[in-house]
């Protein structure tokens, strides 16, 4: 017979599986913020027919990037634990250790994200900032980031959902959190109520992830929406 | 002043380099308006984006008050870019900043601090008349009303030129006429030399004291436009002028045909009916018109004359000081 939890005891289990995920999630979208705006800046201004080319870097930068997007989550984690994760916390398991390479994974994903939210700023608005005689820091600060905000926000957004279903695999060093109680009661013993009680927590988190930045993106964004 | 000193620029293409300038020179005084015109592809671009220093020539000098700037880099560079108000062809607002904070962002850059910058901004948008709009995004504004923030941003570092490429190619009649306006305050008020590329004559003739045309990278034509509408075969006086009709027909009815070039307001006003009166002469408008170059109005006739004394009214008109031209069509041999 499948042991099922009772449902007293569900709240019990999702309510501190959700707050590591969110502990998780929170500080490593704030660590890929931090690291992916810039690495996106780099990538767009060395480019070719960017503010400052430096094709080598430019390309130097674009592999590592991809190379690193193509990495499978749970082997970024192994990758990291011996180099990165043990020296910098000391341990490698919990919640705390999976962040390391929750926010390194997310890092190239959102320096794409990045680049190309950039990218979509008009070249006539640079110039125009261009012959006012800023240097290039004030351009990529007023005008490159101050136009971008709104799809930087939204990238933000898009990265944090992402990491939502990252922070799944966080369990295996221990990370807990939703998905890992997910794997734990619906796989490991087949406890359905557990099971579709954290899918519908995370589906919930995740749109509510969403619809926070998405909120936010539109209320700093000072142009005409076109309504069709 | 600006002089642009035989400047050469060639780009690479698969059949070799394009030169899109070869050799241009130009001069403008300080405090005058110059338009550049010339049909696409003649280089009006790459010579406005050389003007504005965001296109390196292969060589030749843009002087700004006898400093050349071509040569320089880094933050020498910057510094000249400020002597250089550009407003650049297309909408160039940023979108996400109020009008009263794109006109600031020149002033952000050249340091200079809050209070100041408040109340510089406060005189721009009133020397546009935009100064209700101060707080309204680019978005809540109109083509013309967005042109004037980027003229006003463009004159915001003091600017001892200022470049408008195409400033009113995006707007209609009415709209380009406050364009216009502004330019010719920011003249009139601060004493910056204009100049202002683009292809529409109503451009020109609206506020420009000096032109030049410039076709296949070069300039064939520059002089001031009350001079070059007394020339004959100037290409850039015959776009400027209001346009003459073919007449054929009627012509056959007339003595003589010829065209008059008539300048001023007196001219303008009272030398063809004098002439009509002194020579017993009957003048018929046959085509052409009447526009104004700046303040002062400009017109060109066709004009059929029928009478004894046609050929010595029409020299007498010639002497007065118009620009006359006999049409070749015209019946000739038939008065003495």
């Amino acid at each position: 017979m499948r042991p099922t939890t009772p449902w007293s005891d569900v709240f019990d289990l999702l309510h501190p599986a959700l707050g590591q995920t969110l502990y998780m999630v929170g500080v490593a979208t704030l660590f890929a913020t931090v690291l992916g705006i810039p690495l996106g800046v780099l990538l767009h201004v060395t480019a070719p027919d960017g503010l400052r080319p430096v094709p080598v870097l430019h390309r130097i930068l674009g592999t590592v990037v991809d190379f690193g997007r193509s990495l499978p989550f749970i082997v970024l984690i192994v990758l990291l634990q011996q180099v990165v994760t043990r020296p910098l916390i000391g341990t490698s398991i919990g919640p705390t250790a999976a962040i390391v390479p929750l926010a390194i994974g997310a890092v190239p994903f959102l320096g794409r994200l990045v680049q190309s939210a950039l990218r979509e700023v008009d070249a006539t608005v640079v110039e125009a900032a261009v012959t006012t005689g800023a240097t290039r820091a004030r351009i990529v600060r007023s005008v490159l980031l101050g136009e971008s905000a709104p799809a930087l926000v939204s990238a933000v957004g898009v990265t944090a959902v992402t990491l939502v279903g990252f922070s799944a695999m966080a369990g295996v060093v221990g990370g807990e959190g939703l998905g890992d109680l997910a794997i734990r009661y619906g796989y490991q013993r087949y406890d359905d109520r557990v099971l579709w009680s954290t899918v519908l927590v995370l589906g919930a988190l995740a749109m509510l992830i969403q619809l926070l930045f998405d909120v936010s993106s539109r209320l700093i964004d000072r142009r005409r929406r076109v309504t069709a | 002043m600006i002089t642009v000193d035989n400047l050469v620029k060639s780009f690479p293409s698969r059949s070799g380099a394009v030169r899109a300038l070869d050799g241009v020179t130009l001069e403008v005084q300080a405090g005058a308006v110059c338009g550049v015109v010339g049909p696409s592809g003649s280089g009006k671009s790459t010579l406005a984006r050389c003007i504005a220093l965001l296109e390196r020539p292969d060589s030749g000098a843009i002087r700004v008050d006898g400093t050349d700037l071509v040569t320089l880099d880094g933050n020498r560079l910057r510094a000249a870019r400020r002597q250089i108000g550009v407003v650049p062809q297309g909408d160039s607002l940023l979108r996400q900043r109020t009008a009263a904070g794109n006109v600031a962002l020149p002033l952000e850059t050249a340091g200079v601090d809050g209070p100041t910058r408040r109340r510089r901004v406060g005189e721009l948008l009133d020397l546009v008349g935009l100064i209700d709009k101060a707080a309204s995004y680019p978005d809540q504004l109109s083509g013309g009303q967005r042109q004037r923030i980027a003229v006003a941003r463009a004159l915001a570092a003091n600017p001892s030129v200022l470049l408008a490429d195409e400033p009113t190619s995006a707007l209609d009649p009415e709209t380009t006429g406050s364009v216009l306006t502004v330019l010719d305050r920011a003249r009139a008020e601060l004493g910056v030399t204009v100049v202002v590329v683009t292809h529409d004559m109503a451009v020109v003739r609206r506020i420009c004291d000096d032109v030049a045309l410039l076709d296949g990278g070069r300039i064939v034509e520059n002089g001031r436009l009350l001079d070059l509408v007394s020339d004959v075969d100037s290409r850039t006086a015959n776009a400027l002028l209001p346009a003459l009709d073919q007449t054929d027909g009627i012509a056959a009815n007339h003595d003589r045909v010829a065209d008059v070039v008539l300048v001023g307001f007196a001219a303008v006003g009272a030398l063809l009916p004098e002439a009509s009166n002194r020579f017993g002469v009957d003048l018929a408008v046959l085509g052409g018109g009447l526009t104004r170059l700046g303040e002062t109005p400009v017109a060109r006739f066709r004009l059929g004359l029928t009478g004894e004394r046609a050929d010595s009214a029409l020299e007498w008109i010639s002497e007065a000081g118009a620009l006359v031209r006999r049409a070749q069509k015209g019946p000739q041999g038939v008065a003495a």
